[in-house]
């Protein structure tokens, strides 16, 4: 077996999650210290993964069923080093719930190898195999709070709806195999017959359930429900971390089988797009819970991250790539904020409860601010940035009605981000919250304001990273 | 020539504000924040006048150039000015510190962050009067919503919230369109690089619709019929300071954008959408002159009023003759030390009666008269008395005007004579006649401060009404090649 050391990172993750479920069974009390295991697997594996794989040329293993090349040790890096941080915020706000178990950081970990494998797969089974395993953790992650109704009805909601989406993608996997006589994507890609419908519709079926997955337009219904009453916690994880497995698989799905029948899914992308980008900012008007918000917030984000993937060019993967990194950094900040929110051991996540948060809490109003105006996509933070490359590459496929659609959403959702602002600095205030916060917490939110804030100086670093991405 | 002059000018009033910000802001302190920020613009200040001195008028090319890789291969942090630009740069060092100065009475909570967003401010607006590059400029453009929406919102009226959500979202969708035509720009020209477009020229068929982008934009910033709502929304609204950068500052981005990017870079476009400018203009001269007769509230009279020099701008703009956008250039400078100075005035009596109805007022000339003599120099200069800087650049571009089109200029003119009506009018109605309101015996005549801003700003809008000379001077050669490009390029597209 050559090159099995390419896959080391999913080894060591899978090896460890199996120590710490023995550890966790064996030792009384031992939540805290499989927490702070977890985040150095996390973090080790992130390294491992950096050193040993990002600067490889593609290659692929198992019978081309994995393959290992720039984008899939990017994403990598990145879903390792964003489930590093949702651990590492998380901690108090699990106590505050007695929830602080030693299942929450296992079933992250878990997860995370699910993704990881979805990332790096070139072969349907494969793909299924890891979307499953981190679908079962989420299910779990979901209803963590299980003696909250709110909590339990989230994950039994998730469950179903994504086994629903399960069943297309699977349907629509049978039929490209039917058709093909193959699930690897190398194959599929020299045997298939472009006249052939069946296959457009595997590809429909499979892009139904990988737009549920990344809760794209009109596959979103789950998400603001299962966002609201999931732990604050988990849902950062969600608005997240699966976001960039699936993402990655859209792009490996559509650019290596199927670059070929790009009139046939372009025009699907772009609808997904439109739809997600205009009905996540209007229907996050009337919301009036922070986490149902930035429900319909990354709803329209990932309209714009479909954006870039539908114009069939590798400016536009990259451009997407960029867009998902800076969304995640602005997500954390975002939830950072959230889990601050927390008086006498109470979280508030009602928009009413930011009132008049600027004259309390100066430092944490003036970060949300900037968060916010970045989310909105205004120059010079980051989030315009993360638009602008976007719409250069849309633009540079002449899809100009998909850009002023765009464009024409950043200015409605401008609107309720504007709306938080409004209520953080021209509102009345409240009593203060907490100010006893967890150091990590506050480390967080600092790092990722100043990312967003600073990124204009320094804005080539991000491109040169992800410029090595090469698909096509 | 490697000072980084310009960068400093950009940066400076940021890192003023970056020391504001680390300054906990504690009531005793209140006089130390305002003395920091206001030495912050005063050394912009006299910085831009050094660059005033540096400044080579007799060349149209492009001075104190900086260009340095942003964004490998895509965008370059391009800065530079030429004759027109510098004037904006110093009029915005020039009103900046006068708004810091301002402050004293009418902001009283959070003086700091106020302090800091104006500062931040003067970054942004520096920022677009230099960048020759479409990105940064765009980046500039779109920043200054942040700290206004906030000034607005924070520090303003009654209504602020109202005004401060319809400026932004107002000129946020403005200006989206522009982004497109920039981005456009790149993929059709490989470049956004304003000194290589001019070079380069852009394709005449793709011309008209860049145009019209562009268009979107600053027809709402500067701001045009029928897309003027915001803008005496947000002035009623916003506190003093707010509304002089607003109607000094804010509103020449758009005048200056004009000329700079749709005169420069779209000619032939701009030859075929000069009707259009044209109509638009007239109908925002006379009809908002109207609507300013009307107005019960001097802020909102002045505002208006704005509305219909702007219109005088963009007709002189699109006259392409050198007499015109001289004079647009002229009112636009003019326009900013004025109507600076009728928002602070408005603001004087504002924060002693905290009313800005006319009905109000009335008889106050005994008991204010230096104010009563300080609001007549600048009601004057608004209605464009000979003498004043006013005068100078309506004369201008009614010359120009005459020349391309007779029915538009009379149609100007008659612009001209409403606005004489209700500036005079609310000046009787304000300084003159019978004291009624018996509380108004309590008001105080101008304090050092005020009265040293409004002299501040009488002084160059008399001596550039008597002496336009040194303006003319430093524009003049740019703008003659600016025309003499627009000509020769709609001249080979024929």
């Amino acid at each position: 077996m050559n090159n099995i050391e390419l896959i080391f990172p999913e080894i060591f993750i899978s090896l460890s999650i199996m120590f710490l479920l023995i550890l966790g069974v064996f030792k009384k009390d031992s939540s805290k210290i499989i927490h702070n295991i977890s985040l150095l697997i996390l973090l080790i594996t992130a390294v491992i993964t950096f050193n040993e794989t990002l600067s490889i040329s593609p290659t692929t293993l198992f019978n081309e069923s994995i393959i290992i090349d720039y984008l899939s040790s990017f994403m990598k890096i990145i879903t390792l080093l964003a489930a590093f941080v949702v651990l590492l915020i998380s901690s108090n706000y699990l106590r505050t719930f007695k929830i602080f178990k030693i299942e929450y950081p296992i079933l992250i970990l878990s997860s995370v190898l699910g993704m990881m494998i979805m990332i790096s797969s070139n072969d349907l089974i494969v793909f299924y195999m890891g979307l499953e395993l981190q679908s079962l953790a989420l299910y779990v992650l979901a209803t963590f709070n299980r003696d909250q109704l709110k909590s339990s009805e989230a994950g039994l909601k998730y469950f179903v709806l994504s086994a629903l989406s399960s069943g297309l993608l699977l349907y629509g996997c049978s039929l490209i195999y039917g058709f093909t006589g193959s699930t690897n994507f190398n194959v599929i890609s020299t045997q298939f017959n472009a006249n052939e419908y069946a296959i457009t519709f595997g590809i429909v079926f499979i892009l139904v359930g990988l737009a549920f997955k990344i809760s794209a337009v009109p596959f979103h219904m789950w998400a603001p429900d299962v966002y609201e009453g999931s732990p604050t916690s988990v849902t950062l994880f969600f608005t997240m971390v699966p976001k960039i497995a699936a993402l990655t698989v859209f792009i490996r799905f559509l650019y290596v089988p199927f670059l070929n029948l790009i009139d046939q899914w372009q025009m699907i992308l772009v609808f997904l797009s439109i739809a997600s980008m205009l009905f996540g900012a209007i229907a996050a008007i009337g919301q009036k819970n922070l986490k149902r918000l930035i429900a319909y917030s990354s709803i329209s984000h990932i309209g714009y991250a479909l954006a870039g993937l539908a114009t069939g060019s590798n400016d536009g993967i990259q451009s997407s790539v960029i867009y998902m990194t800076i969304y995640i950094i602005m997500n954390l900040g975002f939830f950072s904020c959230l889990l601050m929110m927390r008086r006498n051991n109470i979280y508030y996540e009602q928009i009413e409860d930011l009132s008049g948060l600027s004259k309390n809490h100066p430092l944490l109003s003036i970060s949300l601010l900037i968060i916010l105006f970045s989310l909105a996509g205004i120059p010079p933070l980051a989030g315009f940035f993360a638009k602008f490359y976007i719409f250069k590459s849309v633009i540079e496929q002449s899809m100009y009605f998909l850009a002023i659609v765009g464009l024409l959403s950043t200015v409605v959702a401008a609107f309720y981000y504007l709306r938080i602002i409004k209520i953080m600095y021209f509102d009345e205030e409240k009593d203060s919250y907490d100010k006893d916060h967890n150091l990590w917490l506050k480390l967080s939110l600092t790092v990722s304001t100043i990312l967003i804030l600073m990124y204009f100086i320094f804005p080539s670093e991000l491109i040169d990273v992800v410029s090595k991405i090469n698909i096509i | 020539m490697n000072f980084p002059i310009l960068s400093s000018l950009i940066l400076l009033p940021s890192i003023g504000a970056l020391f504001l910000f680390f300054t906990r802001s504690k009531s005793e302190n209140k006089i130390t924040v305002k003395y920091v920020a206001l030495f912050t613009s005063l050394v912009n200040f006299f910085l831009s006048i050094y660059l005033w001195f540096l400044f080579d008028p007799t060349t149209s090319a492009f001075q104190f150039v900086e260009d340095r890789v942003w964004i490998e291969g895509l965008i370059n942090y391009k800065v530079g000015i030429d004759g027109i630009s510098i004037l904006f740069i110093i009029l915005t060092t020039f009103i900046t510190p006068l708004c810091i100065i301002s402050v004293n009475n009418s902001i009283t909570k959070r003086l700091n962050e106020f302090l800091i967003a104006i500062l931040v401010m003067e970054t942004f607006m520096i920022g677009v009067f230099c960048s020759l590059d479409l990105v940064v400029f765009y980046l500039f453009f779109e920043a200054g919503l942040i700290p206004m929406f906030l000034i607005i919102g924070i520090w303003g009226g009654a209504r602020r919230v109202y005004s401060a959500f319809k400026f932004f979202l107002f000129t946020l969708l403005g200006s989206v369109l522009m982004l497109v035509a920039i981005i456009s720009i790149y993929w059709i020209t490989g470049t956004t690089d304003v000194v290589q477009l001019y070079e380069l020229g852009i394709d005449t068929k793709y011309q008209n619709l860049l145009w019209l982008a562009f268009f979107s934009s600053f027809a709402v910033k500067t701001p045009m019929w029928p897309v003027h709502t915001w803008l005496p929304d947000a002035h009623v609204e916003a506190p003093t300071a707010g509304s002089v950068l607003l109607a000094a500052i804010l509103l020449k981005m758009a005048g200056y954008g004009f000329i700079r990017f749709s005169l420069g870079l779209f000619p032939s476009a701009s030859e075929v959408f000069t009707p259009l400018i044209y109509t638009l203009s007239v109908i925002a001269i006379i009809f908002t002159s109207l609507i300013a007769l009307m107005q019960e509230d001097m802020k909102k009279l002045i505002a208006y009023s704005s509305v219909a020099h702007m219109g005088f701008v963009t007709l002189g703009i699109f006259t392409n003759q050198q007499q015109g956008i001289e004079g647009s250039i002229i009112q636009m400078i003019s326009h900013g030390l004025v109507s600076a100075a009728l928002f602070l005035c408005v603001g004087v009596v504002y924060d002693r009666m905290h009313s800005r109805l006319i009905a109000t007022y009335g008889g106050i000339i005994t008991i204010i008269p230096k104010y009563a003599i300080l609001f007549m120099v600048f009601t004057l200069a608004a209605l464009g008395l000979p003498g004043t800087s006013g005068f100078v650049g309506e004369f201008l571009i009614l010359m120009a005007a005459f020349k391309d089109n007779f029915l538009v200029a009379v149609l100007a003119s008659l612009g001209v004579i409403i606005g004489a009506a209700y500036m005079l009018w609310l000046y009787k109605r304000v300084i003159f006649g019978k004291l009624i309101n018996s509380e108004l015996k309590k008001m105080i005549d101008l304090n050092k401060s005020e009265a040293f801003t409004l002299t501040c700003l009488a002084i160059p809008t008399l001596y550039f009404g008597f002496y336009p000379e040194p303006l003319i001077n430093i524009i003049e050669v740019s703008i003659s090649d600016l025309i003499d490009t627009y000509n020769f390029s709609v001249a080979s597209k024929q």
